[in-house]
Formats: C-alpha cells, structure tokens, sequence
C-alpha cells in the first residue's frame, strides 16, 4: 500500500480578488436619490405628518384595519377549502366532478372581481327567497334571503368564490407536481384514496403550493378595498378616504393607510416564513432530524407506551441553530 | 434452496397488456410457489416490470388472470363473468403484496422510521407505540436503526432502498416484488440491498424479483425467467438455464450481460 501523503501544512492560496466598482458606483447613486427623497420628506410640509400622526391610531382607522383583517382571513379560508376542493374534483375520475369543476373555475376567474361583489351585494334583489320544491310543483321549504351583517357576507362570498378559482389552479399546479411514483407507493402499500391524498400527496403539494398562496393573501389584503361594490363600508380604504374627504388632505391619510397595508404584509410575509419552513421538512428544510439512535432504540424496546411525545418531538425537527 | 412441495401462492396465466395499440405482454405464464425466489431477467423493453406491476395492479390486466393465494387479482368472477374490483378492495389485495422500486419512492416529507410506520398505523390501523417498536425493529433488520429519524434526503440510495423494503415488510405481506431494486444505485451500494434481499429470501418470502444482477438470480433464485418481446422465452433452475441456455435468444442476451 503506497499513498502519497504531503507532511507540511498546505500553503493556502491568497489571491487577489477581483474588484467590484459597478458596485461602489451603483451604491453612490442610489444612496444619493434616497437621501434626497428623505430629505423632501422632512421639508415638505405638505405631507403634514402632523396629520398623519393624529389619525394613525384613529379609532375608524384601527376598526377600519380589523375588518380588512376579517375580510381577508375570512375570505381566504373560504377560498382555500373550496381550492383543495375543486383541485382534487378535478383529478377525479368522476368525470361529473371534473367537469363542474373546471366550469367552475372557468366561471369565476373570468369574471371581474368587481362585478361579482356588485352581484352578491344585489343578490337579495335578484333572489329575495330561496325556495325549494318541484319544478313547476308544490314548494316545500322557503327561506327568506336578507343581510343583517350589512354587506359583510356578500363582501366575503365575494371575494372568497373569486379567489378559490385561482387558488384552484395553484393547488392543481401543486398537486400535478407530486411525482407519480408517490402514489404507485401509497397505493402497493394498500393506502386508501383519501389517505393517499391527504398524508402523502398533499403535503408535498404543500411546499409548492405556500409560496403562491401568500403572494395571493397578501392581494387579497389589498383587493378587500373593493368592497365597497357591495357595499359594505368599514374597511381600511374606506375609512381613511372618509377621513381624507371630510378633512380634505387625502395625502397623509393615504400614508395612514399605506403604513398599515404594510404592517400587516409584513406580519403575513413572517407567517408565511414558518409555513415554508415546515412544510419545507425534507427537502428544503433539513435541519437537524437526526435524534439519538440509542434513545430511540431504547424507547423502542423498553418504553412503548411513552411514545407519543418523543414520535412527535422527531417528525417535526427543531430550529435549525444558525 | 429447493422446494419439493408444490404450493403455489402465484399464479400468472395468459397474461396480456396492451397500451393502445402496443401489445406490450403477449400471453405470460409464470407460477410461483410458497417460499420460492422467482427471478425475472430480460432485456430492456420486453415487459417485465409491466409484468410485476400487474400482479398489484398497478397495471390494469388487459387479458389473463393473476392469482395470488388462490384470490383472483382485480376481478371478482360471478358465473364466469369478471367484474372489477371497487378500490377498497383493490386497496386490501395490496396489503397482502409488497413492493420495492427502482426509484425507491420513499416519502420525502417523513422520516425513515416514520416512512416505514405509515401504512401500518393508516392502513391496518396498529397502534402507533406498536408500530414504532416494529418499524424500529425492520430498520434493524436492513441495518438502518441508527437513521431513523433521517429524511431520505439525508439517505444514500443503498439506504434508501433498504428503507423502503423495510417499509414494504412493515406490512406483513405474503409476496414481495421488487421491481429492479438496484438499477438506480451506485454500483458499491448494490451489494447491501442484495445482502438485505438474500435475508429476506433465507427467511422463506415468497419474492418476484425483477432484475439485471445475474449473480444473485444464480445464488439465490429458486427459478429464473428470461423474457423477451413480451413473451416468456426460457423458463427453469437459474443455474441450469445461466449455464446450459436453451434459446438462441438467451444465449444472446447472457452473452452480453456476463
């Protein structure tokens, strides 16, 4: 056995690296720009921070943040179920599903959002009962249609019923790109179809599913703003106009509104961040998963009945340390 | 290893698939027997792993049946009439049959050890403590303890094809079918996956084995099926048919393989 060995330390190479002055100068100029654009927000008076100041925390201005808040976490919610709905109808083999399915969201992304939400806030005219019966029959059962939450719920059906069209198709797009031989193991394995969808393909769907989603949270955040088709008339855009109309200096309350838009993006950006992360486990995320083989093996052998903690604890890996 | 008592728990006969108009299996017979080793080589291209996906059915049968102890694969027979098996049944027969693939297909988003835990607590619905000391017990078996708690990113594909037969016996079945194992694997990782599967075979599994690994069919297969063009061309003890071939066409393809 004869290998080459060198004995002395190696003598690392210093080089001289290569120089970047696009950088320095790209560096200077936009510096330059954004010194002179905070320098015009302090001179400026037209700005009136003063103004701003004094509605920022605005009791219409703060309610006016929490119904957008509701509106958007409502709506999404409604369009997220009916996402994973219409995505997995439309991998059915049930060509029923699959078309109704399609219809569905051929209907609703081709319409504009604006004129669905005038629809739901005209429905009542439209349809002032609901009844059921037999066609050109006895009715059996009549509900009388009304608002008493004063266009909040056609708000959210509104932008909900627009938005699952899209979603739909982000959650297809995920689904399509699970590989096949996932399914082929869950289902050599005896996995029911439910089973197959929601422990396996699902979550992987997940990882490309989460990053589109958020990018249409943080839209649907800012398209609540047309609610006032409805209309329904609490919401962020609606309220700092309101003010801006009745003291007539829109600017600083468009920063009113601006400045909360992108505080509660910001807090959505953070969440989205941790969604990434976990459903990330495996292939983006590999922090530490290892655990103790010796532990493990010892609660095996010994300890089953203590199982669901450490189980738990080991699927589901720890911060990662940097 | 020889089995004097004929029991067979498989049973392919006239077996045909078509895609379209590609008659991809062109009347396969092949019987296998409790405890035996059925090795399956072939060229590329001439139907055998279209063969072993029928026998679970990831394949539709387009003609033919496959038994497997002695219940009809897919079909249920009323007064000579076939009638498709809905999907939970299906889903029952699978249980019974085990089965590895070239690209391992192990989930990625779980852990070995839970990789290994999934069907057995979601399918046959054991509990999870139970499960785990099982699962925990086949990593041992495939000499993975100590990477239980790796994702099968974290595996090398030796590793993680002995995870996913320790996933496949999790389930207890009667057959395993490994549907060329070592195809995808660097060749100094191929040895450990053949060493886990001679294992397995000396404890008496019932396997199909699909595969180019002439050495483990001589070794360890019971019998040995060369295919071509969708038919099965030579069929007998490996030893007999590697050394002796009968077929021009075998003796063509071993030429060329050894």
């Amino acid at each position: 056995m004869d290998h080459q060995e060198n004995q002395a330390a190696p003598v690392l190479n210093k080089a001289v690296p290569v120089r970047h002055p696009g950088r320095w100068i790209s560096a200077i100029i936009i510096v330059g720009v954004l010194v002179l654009f905070l320098q015009s927000l302090v001179t400026n008076t037209n700005y009136r921070w003063d103004v701003v100041g004094t509605y920022i925390l605005d009791t219409k201005v703060v309610q006016g943040v929490g119904w957008t808040l509701l509106l958007t976490v409502a709506s999404m919610v409604l369009a997220i179920v009916l996402a994973v709905l219409l995505a997995v109808m439309r991998q059915s083999d049930n060509p029923v599903l699959r078309y109704t399915s399609w219809l569905w969201v051929w209907f609703f992304r081709g319409t504009p959002v604006y004129t669905q939400l005038l629809f739901w806030g005209l429905v009542t005219v439209l349809y002032p009962a609901i009844t059921i019966g037999i066609p050109f029959g006895p009715e059996l059962f009549t509900y009388v249609l009304s608002d008493p939450s004063k266009g909040l719920i056609p708000a959210i059906l509104g932008l909900g019923l627009n938005e699952s069209a899209y979603l739909a198709e982000i959650f297809r797009a995920g689904l399509k790109s699970v590989d096949k031989g996932q399914t082929e193991a869950a289902e050599a394995l005896g996995m029911s179809k439910g089973k197959i969808m929601w422990r396996i393909i699902l979550p992987q769907a997940m990882r490309i599913i989460v990053p589109p989603t958020g990018n249409e949270t943080v839209g649907m955040l800012k398209t609540t703003s047309l609610v006032l088709a409805v209309p329904f008339t609490l919401d962020l855009t609606f309220a700092t106009n309101a003010l801006a109309n009745r003291i007539y200096l829109p600017i600083p309350l468009l920063i009113v509104a601006a400045f909360w838009y992108l505080l509660v993006t910001s807090i959505l950006m953070v969440g989205q961040h941790y969604l990434e992360a976990y459903y990330g486990k495996g292939v983006d995320n590999l922090a530490p998963a290892t655990i103790n083989p010796a532990a493990a093996k010892a609660s095996a052998a010994v300890a089953p009945s203590a199982d669901a903690e450490p189980a738990l604890r080991m699927d589901v890996p720890e911060e990662d340390p940097k | 290893m020889t089995i004097t008592t004929e029991n067979p728990l498989v049973k392919i006969e006239g077996l045909h698939k078509f895609y379209g108009p590609h008659h991809v299996l062109r009347g396969i017979d092949l019987t296998v027997n409790q405890g035996e080793v059925s090795v399956v080589i072939g060229p590329s291209g001439s139907g055998k792993s279209t063969m072993l996906r029928c026998v679970n059915l990831l394949e539709t049968i387009s003609a033919g049946r496959i038994s497997v102890g002695g219940h009809l694969i897919g079909y249920r027979e009323v007064d000579g009439r076939l009638h498709d098996l809905k999907t939970k049944e299906i889903a029952a027969q699978r249980r019974e049959i085990g089965m590895v693939f070239q690209r391992f297909n192990l989930f990625p988003h779980k852990t070995a050890l839970y990789n290994v835990m999934e069907a057995p607590v979601q399918v046959k619905g054991q509990p999870r403590a139970a499960a785990r000391k099982r699962a925990m017990e086949l990593l041992d078996r495939v000499g993975l303890a100590d990477r239980a708690g790796h994702y099968p990113s974290q595996l090398s594909g030796g590793q993680q094809q002995r995870v996913a037969i320790a996933r496949a016996l999790a389930m207890e079945p009667e057959l395993m079918l490994f549907d060329e194992p070592t195809s995808a694997l660097d060749p100094e990782l191929v040895g450990d996956v053949l060493n886990v599967m001679k294992d397995l075979a000396k404890s008496g599994m019932t396997m199909i084995v699909v595969t180019h690994e002439i050495g483990f069919a001589r070794e360890v297969g019971d019998r040995l099926t060369f295919m071509d063009g969708g038919v099965v061309v030579e069929s007998g003890d490996p030893r007999e048919v590697l050394s002796n071939p009968q077929h021009a066409r075998t003796k063509e393809f071993l030429s060329r393989v050894l």
